[in-house]
């Protein structure tokens, strides 16, 4: 195969359209496993939250979770699921050191939820968002277990051994499944950050990739554009942050559309993205057909799940990203980028409500939150939980400057001392004598005294030379040591020198 | 479904057995039989009844089977692996399962 350059790799994969799907495996964040009582800790040492169940010793039972179930559904719901009144667990059958019992405990045919959907920006076929909506489908949403751990690297024998920590084994996990209806990288990338954060509002994951509580395998197939068929797909797995998801997708693109263009064929199989060269590889398996086995669960009753019990749940759901963004828009006048910005996590939104909430300047509101506020959160490492200023303040601080007490600049000052102190605007104005003149009738005073100092100057303004209008404008502000309103000056110069 | 010896060496091999001949040819002839005595449900009209898939719970009788999530602590991580085979660093020690990074 010639070596192509990369705008040639690009300019060939134009011609295809990508049809991408993702698998997303979410770990629900309960206090316990899905079958047993044992804990779900991050970082415990090996081995030390397991228990018979969880080990598959012979003889040992599985009982449900209930807070599992909880958090399954709600997580359904919140994908605009239908929640099935009765789903099967079943057993998917392969062996594995890190799979004790040699079966995994999942759902196959009577998922818990299916028919769901979320939202991305649609995009031209530039991956650009053109402003209108996209429904990406939810195939299905079901409850099953982890798997342990297998560290294959770090010990001493590690060239002959692999070393198994089974305290992963048997924490709830949710498979949510969508339909192949992304089609760049981009959308692929949205998609997971969306889902990321509907599992964030509803609490029932921390999503923390790095300690693997949020996992995504992606199906990726091309077809020339205005095809109907869907080509031959490949699985990417190991897509362990956003970043890397879209990565291995630009990557797989321009491999499936290279094989394509040189008259090849895609094989359908499981590939493995690595990080550190940026390229899938095809993943050597044993030459198995993936043949699970599935079949029900003996062990475990039918799940469940009445109308009263669902709506129970559904009572409970919060205002979800999209609808906050768009009653954020409606109800203070904000930019849709600026929603977004602001509903990012929930405990922005509350901030940024708590301060909004009342005050006659929301948006100004929502550009210190954004501005400012973010900026020393950034540089300081703190976060909304520890920041010292009050959304109240905020507010405050912002009436400040609609009316004049202190000018934009000075809200700078103020809100650097507001940050150290936790101090309400009005002391901290007080504290570093910043206080704005804007009474007319000391500035009015002010006003008559430059004037009557620079004569000359005031007779050629007269005269038609309108641009000394800014010397006098920084003579009245020089002698109130900067703390005249600019905006009063300017007016009350211009009457008097009317 | 109909059982011969290539379905048996698929089955054996997904179970991780390994079979002799003659082994071969009592597990064909006892998996044909076994699926020959259950096919006779084939004969009942059963078009509009719902699949039972527990016999101990079935789905006529929902409950709530199910348990409140508070942890408890059962073995230590020496209890864990007390048992194995092989262990290490508090870990089960198996063969390397994938081959080394080459």
């Amino acid at each position: 195969m010639a070596t192509l350059s990369a705008a040639e790799l690009a300019q060939q994969a134009a011609k295809y359209e990508p049809v991408i799907g993702l698998e997303v495996h979410v770990q629900l964040n309960t206090a316990t496993k899905i079958f047993c009582g044992c804990p779900t800790a991050f970082g415990a040492p090996p081995n030390s939250q397991t228990c018979p169940v969880c080990l598959g010793l012979p003889g040992a039972l599985p009982v449900l979770n209930r807070e599992a179930v909880r958090k399954a559904v709600l997580a359904a719901l919140g994908l605009g699921c239908t929640v099935n009144e009765v789903s099967i667990f079943a057993r998917k059958n392969y062996f594995y050191p890190d799979l004790p019992k040699g079966y995994q405990i999942s759902q196959y045919d009577r998922p818990l939820a299916e028919h769901g959907s979320l939202f991305v920006d649609a995009r031209d076929a530039h991956g650009r968002p053109t402003g209108g909506t996209k429904t990406i489908g939810i195939t299905r949403l079901h409850l099953e277990e982890d798997a342990g751990k297998s560290l294959h690297e770090g010990f001493p024998d590690s060239e002959t051994f692999s070393y198994v920590d089974l305290n992963r084994s048997g924490v709830p996990l949710i498979e949510i499944v969508s339909e192949p209806d992304m089609r760049s990288p981009e959308e692929a990338h949205e998609y997971v950050t969306r889902l990321k954060q509907i599992m964030l509002y509803l609490d029932v994951s921390d999503c923390n990739m790095e300690e693997g509580s949020l996992r995504c395998d992606a199906n990726v197939s091309l077809r020339l554009r205005g095809s109907e068929r869907f080509g031959t797909k490949a699985e990417i797995k190991n897509l362990n942050s956003f970043r890397f998801l879209q990565r291995a997708l630009e990557f797989e693109i321009l491999r499936q559309a290279e094989i394509l263009e040189s008259g090849g064929r895609v094989v359908q199989e499981t590939r493995l993205y690595n990080a550190a060269e940026g390229r899938t590889y095809s993943m050597r398996s044993k030459e198995e057909a993936h043949d699970y086995r599935y079949f029900p669960e003996p062990d475990l009753p039918p799940l469940v799940v009445s109308a009263a019990a669902r709506e129970e749940i559904a009572a409970k759901m919060p205002e979800l990203p999209r609808a906050k963004r768009e009653r954020l828009m409606a109800q203070y006048g904000l930019a849709a980028y600026d929603a977004e910005v602001l509903t990012a996590t929930q405990a922005l939104a509350d901030y940024f409500e708590a301060a909004a909430t009342g005050s006659a300047h929301p948006k100004a509101v929502a550009n210190w939150i954004m501005g400012e506020l973010a900026a020393h959160m950034n540089a300081t490492g703190e976060t909304l939980a520890t920041i010292k200023i009050q959304p109240a303040h905020v507010a405050q601080l912002a009436a400040l400057i609609a009316e004049g007490t202190i000018s934009g600049k000075m809200a700078k000052e103020v809100f650097a001392r507001m940050a150290a102190t936790g101090e309400p605007p009005a002391a901290a104005v007080a504290a570093l004598g910043l206080k704005q003149e804007s009474d007319p009738a000391a500035l009015r005073a002010l006003v008559a005294q430059v004037l009557a100092a620079h004569p000359q100057q005031a007779a050629q303004y007269r005269a038609g030379k309108t641009a000394l209008l800014g010397f006098f404008v920084g003579q009245v502000m020089k002698a109130s040591r900067g703390q005249a309103n600019p905006a009063l000056v300017n007016q009350l110069l211009q009457e008097a020198l009317a | 479904m109909k059982i011969d010896r290539a379905t048996v060496a698929h089955i054996a091999a997904l179970a991780n057995l390994e079979l002799g001949e003659a082994e071969m040819a009592a597990m064909e002839r006892d998996l044909a039989s076994i699926l020959e005595y259950v096919a006779q449900l084939d004969q009942l009209e059963l078009s509009g009844v719902e699949p039972m898939a527990q016999v101990a719970a079935p789905n006529a009788a929902p409950g709530d089977r199910a348990r409140d999530d508070r942890p408890r602590v059962w073995f230590t991580a020496e209890e864990a692996v007390a048992n194995a085979p092989q262990a290490g660093g508090g870990c089960f020690k198996v063969p390397r399962v994938i081959q080394p990074a080459s």
